[in-house]
């Protein structure tokens, strides 16, 4: 259950932010930012080995008092961030990278869009409605 | 004579004239009398009227019995609407007028003529009997608005009816249509329809000249109405109605005024209860479809790639992102290219969304692709189900009246034709259809909808599957499902065969693991299962095309030609497959390793647990060769001496390990999920690598020294299921001999042996894969070094 997912674009720019509905949605978009460096950061130690071995997931990228950050990188540089909060401990590893691959699986479906110019916003009704499925209900 | 399906008011009209006609109630009218007034009173010429009777067939019987009778009546009013005179144009003649007669016969009929005519103009006269001229549509609609008053001031049953009126309020819109349509020859009711295209088809422009793609439509079948209809304000079901309305006497009109109304009524209730109808597609509609299909894609099992389908439906002026949305909902298999079904989904929304309808979250069920492939005739039988299921009974549409009731107006007409869209016809007009309509709700069968989104992918593989399935159909293996499923997913990240064996019969997949496990004497199953599980290992970074896959079958098959398993099963060897197949039911029995004892397992599984795992795996699988080697290597590894299993290790510490643990392991991965079992047959591996001579209980420690090595080596084993098959099956073939503790030496030497030549089989395989081994590590080097030079940047 994530509080915040962003999709960002190979030059850095959001395609898809969206987070739980909160006063601090701000901090939550900063979040975002500062992982990138750190997406970079992973990125370019694993790109002196071989592309097929870079393993998509990132992996927890850096946590916070209150929460932690996840990155998803796909072999065309989209970077999925996810940032989840650091109380929900029942989240697992595991879990992690299986809405990562939703997300990807997602991001590939809009992408099959021609409609969808590579670059734009997305803003695909049923990607929309996956990342639902995969942010805290806030009731 | 095919069916024909009649309107309500049709029905009515036809059932009075019958009952006018039949005066000795007999129930079939003799081609006398009444019958040749009433046609004379059609005012058709006589050969017309011959050719009537002769399409009805009453001239075959002699007689008009009531569906002959009917069939006439319908042939007159198709041809006084001035459509040639065809059987088939009975059905597929939309929006066609009731058949006018100057009735001198009684004034009741006359009226009712006159009442039900559409064409109508004079109050109470049915001499409304004049062909609707081509400008009907013009005059219509001057006399339309005129008499809309009339209708409103009737009942509240006119309310429902306002809806209709309302298109009737924008005669300046529809002029100009209707003006097109002046250019096509025939009734003024097949005009209305055209009235359609026009609008609609400028944006298409491009692909088809405007309206005249409308005319060659038009031309192309029996007019094609609904296109029109649901393109654009259809003023003739409104207008069709109303004008029944206002004609006749006072009282017949009011009669004829509710039926009239009742009957748009019933439509406009139809239209709104069946929310899901406006996305049915009729024939017409889905004829058109096909045919602009065939203009982007000329074969119809093609596909239409995404960036034609954009320029195609960016036509349709519709933003950008309703089109992106249409796509979305109309692509099913995500594959971003258009399936002539998808097209015609894709087509249809664009259609209802110029209509002004909202598009939908999801695709209706009507709209979903036929998934031949995987469901065959379910969901060609769905389709009328999923037709009647989609109708949910008084849901309104989300908006837009003027426009609904014109596109939904057109489904009666236009349903009549089909006998897929039957029940529509029968609907067209009473509440009564309403209900029967929902109980030709097939049961849509949800769940196939369900499954539709995922089995679709799996398309190709389920031919694939298929394809697995047929070349292993002399395999008697019956496979587990759920423990290959599990491990295929295991094994493969993105193999479609994996997705597609959770969905097809899991046996197909079951079978290529297992055939690849057991029919490594079959090298072409082999090959193709190698080939299948290389791609399915997803850790083998060579997935496709690996120069391996050729030289294994070879090993395995010169295995299995040369030693063990013709020897080991005692069987013809060229039968060998046979020996496997005979074998793994021999097993199943014994595999009962009560002298397995749990050290095999290295992870603190206790024996039981292992026992368990061995006894329950070759029950519940007991074709599986591979569990049926567990269990031998448990018995081996129950049997080896200690010292026997340290000089083994020694010999191979890591050669032999790696291989028999490997092979078995894989192959213990392969037909199974649970890891303690692969760590059993690792177990048992190194164990049966040592000859099994004393039935005592293995050390542990060799074994899970043996464990470890295998452990880490199991990665690479991935790709070896097939040796493992092999092994498997050699040493399947053997257990049944050194099992029990105590049997003769005779037996566990000749097991000794067995064993050696699966050694000195398996390390040839191994010093083979590690070969190749070497030169994919090489071709990956140099790879790596080209992706180097080629990157500009050495962190991006």
């Amino acid at each position: 259950m994530a509080v915040c997912v962003a999709v960002i674009a190979k030059e850095n720019y959001p395609l898809y932010i969206r987070s739980v509905p909160t006063e601090s949605e701000l901090k939550f978009h900063y979040m975002v930012h500062t992982s990138l460096d750190v997406v970079d950061e992973k990125i370019s130690a694993m790109g002196k080995a071989l592309v097929d071995q870079r393993e998509l997931y990132l992996g927890l990228l850096y946590p916070t008092e209150d929460y932690k950050v996840y990155g998803y990188v796909t072999n065309s540089k989209v970077k999925f961030v996810m940032v989840v909060d650091s109380s929900n401990t029942a989240l697992r590893d595991n879990e992690i990278r299986s809405m990562f691959r939703k997300l990807h699986n997602s991001y590939t479906d809009v992408m099959c869009n021609p409609f969808y110019n590579p670059g734009d916003r997305i803003q695909s009704r049923a990607f929309d409605s996956m990342v639902t499925s995969m942010m805290v209900q806030v009731c | 004579m095919e069916g024909l399906t009649l309107s309500d008011a049709e029905q009515k009209y036809y059932s009075d004239l019958f009952s006018y006609c039949d005066i000795e109630s007999t129930k079939k009218v003799s081609a006398n009398g009444r019958v040749l007034e009433l046609f004379r009173a059609a005012q058709l010429p006589n050969d017309v009227v011959l050719q009537i009777m002769q399409l009805c067939g009453a001239k075959r019987l002699g007689y008009f019995g009531r569906s002959q009778f009917y069939i006439a009546l319908k042939l007159v009013a198709v041809a006084q609407s001035g459509f040639p005179l065809r059987v088939e144009s009975i059905n597929t003649v939309k929006d066609l007028p009731l058949p006018r007669f100057v009735a001198s016969k009684n004034e009741q009929e006359s009226r009712h003529a006159a009442s039900y005519s559409s064409d109508s103009e004079n109050q109470g006269s049915y001499s409304g009997v004049i062909p609707p001229p081509p400008g009907r549509g013009q005059v219509k609609k001057g006399s339309i608005s005129h008499d809309t008053v009339q209708p409103r001031t009737s009942a509240d049953q006119q309310e429902p009816a306002s809806p209709v009126v309302s298109p009737q309020q924008s005669p300046p819109a529809s002029p100009h249509t209707w003006r097109k349509h002046s250019r096509h020859p025939s009734g003024g009711n097949s005009e209305r329809p055209l009235a359609g295209p026009g609008p609609f088809w400028a944006p298409f422009g491009e692909a088809q000249s405007g309206s005249s793609a409308g005319d060659a439509v038009w031309s192309g079948h029996s007019p094609p109405p609904p296109q029109e209809n649901w393109v654009s304000f259809a003023d003739t079901p409104p207008t069709s109605t109303l004008l029944t309305m206002h004609p006749a006497s006072v009282q017949d009109q009011t009669t004829v005024r509710t039926v009239a109304s009742a009957t748009t009524a019933n439509e406009i209730r139809r239209q709104s209860s069946s929310y899901d109808d406006p996305w049915k597609i009729t024939d017409e509609q889905r004829q058109y479809y096909v045919n602009q299909f065939k203009t982007i894609q000329p074969d119809l099992n093609g596909f239409i790639p995404g960036s034609a389908a954009k320029e195609f439906f960016t036509k349709s002026k519709l933003p950008i992102l309703e089109l992106s949305h249409i796509w979305e909902l109309s692509d099913f298999d995500k594959d971003g290219a258009l399936t002539l079904d998808e097209f015609c989904a894709a087509f249809h929304l664009v259609v209802a969304r110029k209509n002004g309808y909202d598009l939908p979250e999801k695709l209706p069920e009507s709209l979903m692709p036929k998934l031949i492939d995987l469901e065959d005739s379910a969901d060609v039988g769905d389709q009328p189900g999923e037709v009647g299921y989609s109708g949910s009974p008084a849901e309104a549409p989300p908006s837009k009246s003027p426009s609904m009731p014109s596109l939904n107006q057109t489904w009666p007409e236009l349903n009549q034709s089909s006998e897929q869209w039957e029940t529509f016809s029968e609907r067209s007009s009473s509440s009564q259809t309403l209900t029967q309509f929902d109980s030709n709700i097939a049961p849509a069968d949800p769940d196939t909808a369900i499954v539709h989104p995922v089995p679709i992918r799996m398309t190709p593989s389920k031919i694939h599957m298929q394809e697995m399935e047929l070349k292993r159909t002399g395999s008697d293996h019956a496979n587990p499902t759920s423990p290959l499923l599990v491990k295929t997913s295991d094994l493969s990240e993105e193999n479609k065969i994996n997705s597609s064996v959770k969905f097809a019969s899991g046996n197909t997949v079951a079978d290529g693991y297992s055939s690849s496990d057991s029919f490594t004497s079959d090298p072409e199953q082999i090959g193709n299962n190698v080939t299948r599980q290389r791609s399915h290992s997803g850790t083998s970074p060579d997935n496709t095309a690996p120069p391996p896959p050729p030289p294994r079958p070879q090993p395995s098959h010169s295995r299995s030609s040369s030693l063990d398993m013709n020897r080991t099963f005692s069987v013809t060897t060229g039968q060998q497959q046979a020996g496997v197949v005979a074998q793994p039911p021999a097993v199943p029995p014994r595999p009962q390793p009560s002298q397995a004892p749990g050290p095999v397992v290295h992870r603190p599984v206790d024996a039981d647990g292992l026992i368990t795992h061995t006894s329950t795996s070759p029950q519940q699988i007991p074709e599986q060769p591979n569990f049926a080697d567990f269990s031998q290597f448990e018995v081996f590894a129950a049997s080896n001496v200690n010292e026997e299993q340290d000089d083994e290790a020694e010999k191979h510490p890591e050669v032999l390990p790696v291989e028999k643990a490997s092979d078995p392991a894989s192959s213990l991965r392969v037909a199974k999920t649970d890891s303690k079992m692969e760590e059993k047959t690792a177990a048992s591996a190194p164990a049966n690598v040592s000859k099994g001579t004393t039935p005592l209980a293995p050390p542990p420690k060799p074994v899970r020294r043996r464990l470890k090595s295998e452990d880490e080596l199991r990665p690479e084993v991935d790709e070896h299921t097939q040796k493992t098959g092999v092994l498997a099956a050699v040493l399947a073939s053997q257990p049944s001999i050194p099992r029990s503790v105590g049997k003769d030496k005779k037996a566990i030497q000749a097991s000794i042996r067995r064993n050696k030549e699966t050694n000195t089989v398996l390390a040839r395989l191994n010093s083979e894969l590690q070969q190749q081994l070497k030169d994919v590590l090489e071709e990956r080097i140099s790879l790596e070094v080209q992706l180097e030079q080629l990157r500009p940047f050495s962190h991006l």
